[in-house]
Order: structure tokens, then C-alpha cells, then sequence
């Protein structure tokens, strides 16, 4: 289903659209400040964008040196050329341990794997941790935001869905109550899981160690009450040296919510005495949207959120309306790469303004790349309604009398053509939109009148 | 061929411009270290506190499970650190040393030296930590070079309480780890 068609479900619900648009906007106001509070904010996006082109420039340097050093570390370093591949190595350790439930924190990685329908297929039952994650798991929809999993539900509907699954008392909204009934919920399944699963959000070249930054500390009540902790991460998330944390720890919390640093940032090094820390590398895609010049930016994005956020689509069609795992600007350059048929609406969910490059804590070209798309996708689907229209156009415009029978035509057309054709699929344009008035006559024998 | 060796195979096949690394740059800081500090750990929804303070908090919650592994804060221990992270979850307050606090942001760092179980300063229903004034620093970039190439299993930097915003984007403190943070400059 393409963009448009999902975002008009959403906009269903006018309220809830209009409350959806204001909070994420709240949020961006929020990253406003936070990042105006700090004069060194332009010279911080420099220097993150700079590592992150070295990076790419020296991927398998960098991976090479990460696997060396966390290996000496004695963690396992696994590689996986795709999800399939992810989802066996998950597999096998759990299997290895015969762990049939496990907890997990937030881990965009996984859900581009479908690692969690993969699991419980072969009889895992997987526990989503991060609250927002949890409620969309028990609702059985992916999250509609990287940073906000469940910003597309009103407490009402979380009251409701607790009330049936954790037995909360009927109609209470209050969300620290509600908050709550989840912590002690959640508490049981990290006190019984033998194995935890963590996403990484820097992953160190020089010292082989890995970063996890969460607000609610559910990473690390996963890995430190497990015997396992598997960590799994795109290759992109390398970064060369320890110091460069201080760059993107500063710039990552201020660019998702606002905050100065994530309350957590735990840096894992080697496993504890008597536990075991795997780490899986996956590419999925990676090396060869590396491999298009146009497009490989994409892959410096630290997954802040903040193009969302500000961008005017996303906020007024909700990250359903993608059908991607990544969705609004960032996933509109990524999921076209990965497949280009499915996500052919997607570059053109954009009104090209530009705000998603603007707060982009990396400087990525979001817009640049949205429009770049645009011309493969074209170029892909071949001719299309609009290119005919043009070539119609051509020949109209280069004849002069097909020009003026096209304008009576149009005029009279106007006047007596049913709504249907305006407000028909084929024109989103005409949605909420009036066709114009006709004018009694045409310019030219206005001007023939009036030149005088 | 492995995935490993297909995937770097892949990489090294396409035509990358080298690009430097550059030097991350020093910003200057202007205002008072621990001041800043407080202001950044109130901001998180932690808070910083006295010595009279803890005794307060301790007699006025009731708090009876402690574990203190911060040198001086003895008295408070009210039981040994267990040998599972598993029986740590009914305790209530872990006072904890820090070991350098960022002015910037309140983050405090630790590593397993400090924490002795892992799961503790997450696990524990209300958290501690104990800190110097000199071991303030004004940015993240000055936190990491004292940390320099400081080797150990796990490393934390802690800013505030476990909290989390996701229903309604209202903020609840106490999500899944611990429900205060308070710091003691010392």
C-alpha cells in the first residue's frame, strides 16, 4: 500500500492527527532548546559528521579492529551478511543455552530482521522491555517511531490494553500508574531470562567496547540479571576511537528528546566472570547502499529521531503510513535501498523543505537524497501519468491552435465536470481543495479589450 | 567464502575517498563546575544532597536493605553485597562512589570497580552516589580523557533516576531501575 493511501487512514481521526502533529512538534521544540543551550552546536555537527564520513570511508579497517579487540575482550564476534542469517545466529545460541524466553531492549536492528516473529516460530517467547516497545508488542504492532515507539497511542487505548493484559483497574489513564504496573510486570521477566538482547548505539574500533544509551535502564536490568547478553548491531554503528563518544553522546540525547545525555550510556567491554557477551556484525544491505554514492550518507544516521519530528508528513501521517521500519525522512532514503518497488511512494512522503538535514545531528542531505530518489524512482518505473501529461503538454504548448481549443475546452470542462474527477485517487491534490472558477474569457481577449 | 570475508570483500571492491578524522575540539566552559553540576542532576530529576540529607531520607522512608560500597559510608550497610545479582531485588538504597561527574550534563561515571555486581546501580530501588568536587569536569570530551584507555568490563555513565516518557509523552520516574538518583559532593 503506497504512503498516501496509509496516510489517510491515520487522518481519519482528525483529533488524534492533530494531537500526534503538536506533541512530536512539542518534542522538536524541546531538541531546539537543548541544542540553542549550547553554543559549540554547529562545531559538534561538524566534527559527528566528519567522523562518520571517516568511518565510511575505512568500514572494514574499522571492523576488522573492532572484531580483533573485542574478540581479545573474550566477546564473540559474529558477522551475518543478512537478516536470515542474524536470526540463525540468534538462534543457535539460544538453542546452545536452551533458553526458550528472553528479554529484550530496543534494537531497530532486530525489528528490521524480524528477528522477534522468527523466535517465537521456532518456540522463543520474546519480551520487548523498553515501555513503549512493550505496549506496542502487546498490542502486535511493530513501533511507529525509532525513539517513540507508541507516540501514535492516547493513554485511553494503554489504560485499556493494561486493563486486559496486566490487570489494571478499568479507566485508569494515569501514566505513572500505569508506568508502574509495567515495572513490576517487567521485573519478573528480567528476573527469569537467561538470555538478553540489546541493540548497540556506538560500537568502538579502538577498544573493541559498545555503547547502549536508554532512559529506562532496561538494557542493562536485561543483561545484568542474564548469563547471555547477545548484542546486535547494523556495521555502521562503528566509530574509531573512545573519545569520539564524547561527540555523540552529546549530540544524540539533546537531538531525540531534548535531554543533555540519556540517563544510562553503558559501555560494555568484556563479559563478567562466569557470563557470556556475543556481538552480532550485520550488514543487510548496508555494503551496497555504501556502494551508491548518491546514497551512502544514509548509512552515518545515529537513529535520533529528530527528523521525524520536525518533518510536516511525518508528523501529520504517523509512522504507519511508511510501512517501513525506519520510518518519516531518514527511512525515506533508507527503505528504497533495501527495496525499491515497495518504498517507490516514499521519497515523495516529503515536501522537500528541508528541516529533516537541518536538525540532522550528522549532517545528513536527507532532502537532497529524498530528491535524488525521486529520479530513480522514476527512472525504474518508466513512463508514468505524469510523464504522459507532460508529453501532452508539449504537444499543446507547440501548436497554436491545439492551444486555444485545449483553453475553451478546459473552460467549458470546467464548468460542467463532476467533483468525481477532482476529488478522484488519481489526484491527491484535489483532496480538501475547490476547483477553480472559470473566467468569462479568455486573456487574450481581455487584452485585445483592454490594451488601450 | 564467510560472511565476514563477503562482507568486507564487499566494501573493499567499492571506490571510497579517504576522509580524515578529525581532532575533536575544545570548548571553553564558563560558569561554576559544581554548580552547573547540581543544576544538570536536578534537570535529570535527580537531585544532590548532604550526608544530614541521606540520614533524612534513610529514617523517613524506613529504608532497612542497604548496601554501601562507598569508603566512609560504612555505617549504613545494613547487608554484604550477594554473590547474584538475582537477590538484589528487594534492595533499597546502594550508596555507590562515583569516579568523575560531567558539569555539562550530571553524568557520573562508574565502572565494575565501583558497582561490584553490575546489575546494581539498576537493580536497587534508590541510588546514591558519592563524589568529589575535584573530580568535576566541564564536557563529555574532558570525561573521556581521564577515562583515556581506563580498562575496564563495564563502564556507566549515570545521569538520573530510570524514567521514561513513552505513554502520552508524560514523564514517570522509576521505569524499570532505580527510582532517585541522589549525589553527595564531597
Amino acid at each position: 500500500m503506497s504512503h498516501p493511501v496509509k496516510a489517510s487512514e491515520f487522518l481519519k481521526d482528525p483529533d488524534k492527527a492533530k494531537w500526534h502533529d503538536e506533541t512530536l512538534w512539542f518534542v522538536r521544540d524541546k531538541r531546539d532548546n537543548s541544542s540553542k543551550g549550547i553554543p559549540e552546536w554547529e562545531k559538534l555537527r561538524d566534527t559527528a559528521s566528519q567522523i562518520k564520513d571517516n568511518v565510511l570511508a575505512n568500514l572494514d579497517k574499522y571492523l576488522l579492529a573492532f572484531e580483533e579487540k573485542a574478540k581479545a575482550n573474550h566477546i564473540h564476534v559474529h558477522w551475518a551478511k543478512d537478516a536470515e542469517e542474524h536470526n540463525q545466529i540468534v538462534l543457535r545460541i539460544l538453542q546452545k543455552h536452551k533458553c526458550k524466553a528472553i528479554v529484550k531492549s530496543k534494537s531497530i536492528l532486530t525489528e528490521e530482521c524480524h528477528l522477534n516473529p522468527f523466535l517465537e516460530k521456532h518456540g522463543v517467547d520474546v519480551v520487548d522491555t523498553d515501555l513503549g516497545e512493550r505496549i506496542v508488542q502487546l498490542l502486535h504492532q511493530p513501533p511507529s517511531h525509532i525513539v517513540l515507539p507508541a507516540i501514535h497511542l492516547k493513554k485511553g487505548e494503554i489504560s485499556d490494553l493494561f486493563h486486559e493484559k496486566l490487570q489494571t483497574e478499568k479507566g485508569n489513564e494515569d501514566p505513572e500508574y500505569l508506568t508502574h504496573a509495567a515495572r513490576t510486570h517487567l521485573r519478573e521477566k528480567f528476573l527469569a531470562a537467561k538470555v538478553a538482547i540489546t541493540g548497540v548505539n556506538f560500537a568502538v574500533a579502538e577498544t573493541g567496547e559498545f555503547v547502549v544509551c536508554t532512559n529506562e535502564g532496561n538494557a542493562d536490568m536485561g543483561v545484568h540479571l542474564a548469563d547471555v547478553h547477545i548484542a546486535c548491531m547494523g556495521i555502521e554503528k562503528i566509530i574509531p576511537r573512545r573519545k569520539d563518544l564524547g561527540v555523540f553522546l552529546r549530540l544524540l540525547a539533546r537531538s531525540a528528546t531534548g535531554q543533555p545525555i540519556t540517563n544510562y550510556n553503558s559501555h560494555f567491554r568484556s563479559p563478567s566472570p562466569g557470563k557470556e557477551l556475543h556481538v552480532v556484525l550485520v550488514d543487510n544491505g548496508r555494503t551496497k547502499q555504501l556502494a551508491r554514492e548518491k546514497f551512502k550518507n544514509s548509512l552515518k544516521c545515529i537513529r535520533c529521531g529528530a527528523c521525524m519530528n520536525t518533518c510536516p508528513i511525518y508528523r501529520r501521517s504517523g509512522g504507519y503510513s511508511y510501512g517501513s521500519v525506519v520510518p518519516g525522512p531518514i527511512g525515506s532514503i533508507l527503505s528504497p535501498g533495501l527495496d525499491i518497488k515497495k518504498h517507490s511512494t516514499l521519497p515523495f512522503a516529503s515536501t522537500l523543505c528541508g528541516s529533516c538535514s537541518d536538525v540532522c545531528p550528522v549532517k545528513i542531505n536527507i532532502h537532497e537524497q529524498l530528491y535524488e530518489w525521486r529520479q530513480e524512482i522514476a527512472k525504474s518505473q518508466g513512463l508514468n501519468i505524469k510523464k504522459l501529461s507532460m508529453q501532452i503538454a508539449n504537444g499543446v504548448f507547440s501548436v497554436p491552435f491545439a492551444y486555444q481549443m485545449s483553453g475553451a475546452l478546459l473552460r467549458g470542462a470546467l464548468k460542467i465536470l463532476p467533483n468525481s474527477i477532482a476529488y478522484s485517487g488519481i489526484n491527491a491534490w484535489g483532496k480538501q481543495r475547490e476547483l477553480p472558477e472559470v473566467p468569462q474569457e479568455t486573456f487574450k481577449n481581455w487584452y485585445k479589450k483592454n490594451k488601450a | 567464502m564467510s560472511s565476514k570475508a563477503s562482507i568486507i570483500a564487499s566494501i573493499k571492491e567499492i571506490p571510497l575517498e579517504s576522509k580524515e578524522l578529525p581532532e575533536i575540539p575544545r570548548f571553553e566552559f564558563s560558569g561554576n563546575l559544581a554548580d552547573n553540576f547540581s543544576i544538570a542532576i536536578s534537570n535529570n530529576k535527580g537531585a544532590v544532597i548532604s550526608q544530614t540529607q541521606l540520614g533524612n531520607f534513610i529514617a523517613s522512608n524506613g529504608i532497612t536493605e542497604i548496601i554501601a560500597l562507598s569508603a566512609g559510608f560504612d555505617a549504613y550497610n545494613t547487608r554484604s553485597l550477594p554473590s547474584s545479582a538475582h537477590e538484589l531485588d528487594n534492595l533499597q538504597l546502594a550508596i555507590i562512589q562515583g569516579q568523575l561527574g560531567v558539569a555539562e550534563n550530571g553524568a557520573i561515571w562508574l565502572t565494575d570497580e565501583n558497582m561490584g555486581l553490575r546489575a546494581l546501580p539498576f537493580i536497587t530501588e534508590h541510588l546514591v552516589i558519592v563524589l568529589s568536587k575535584n573530580a568535576l569536569v566541564p564536557f563529555m570530551h574532558e570525561a573521556y580523557d581521564v577515562i583515556g584507555d581506563q580498562q575496564s568490563g563495564f563502564g556507566l555513565f549515570v545521569a538520573g533516576p530510570s524514567k521514561t516518557a513513552d505513554i502520552e509523552q508524560s514523564l514517570v520516574i522509576g521505569a524499570h531501575g532505580a527510582k532517585s538518583l541522589q549525589v553527595i559532593l564531597i
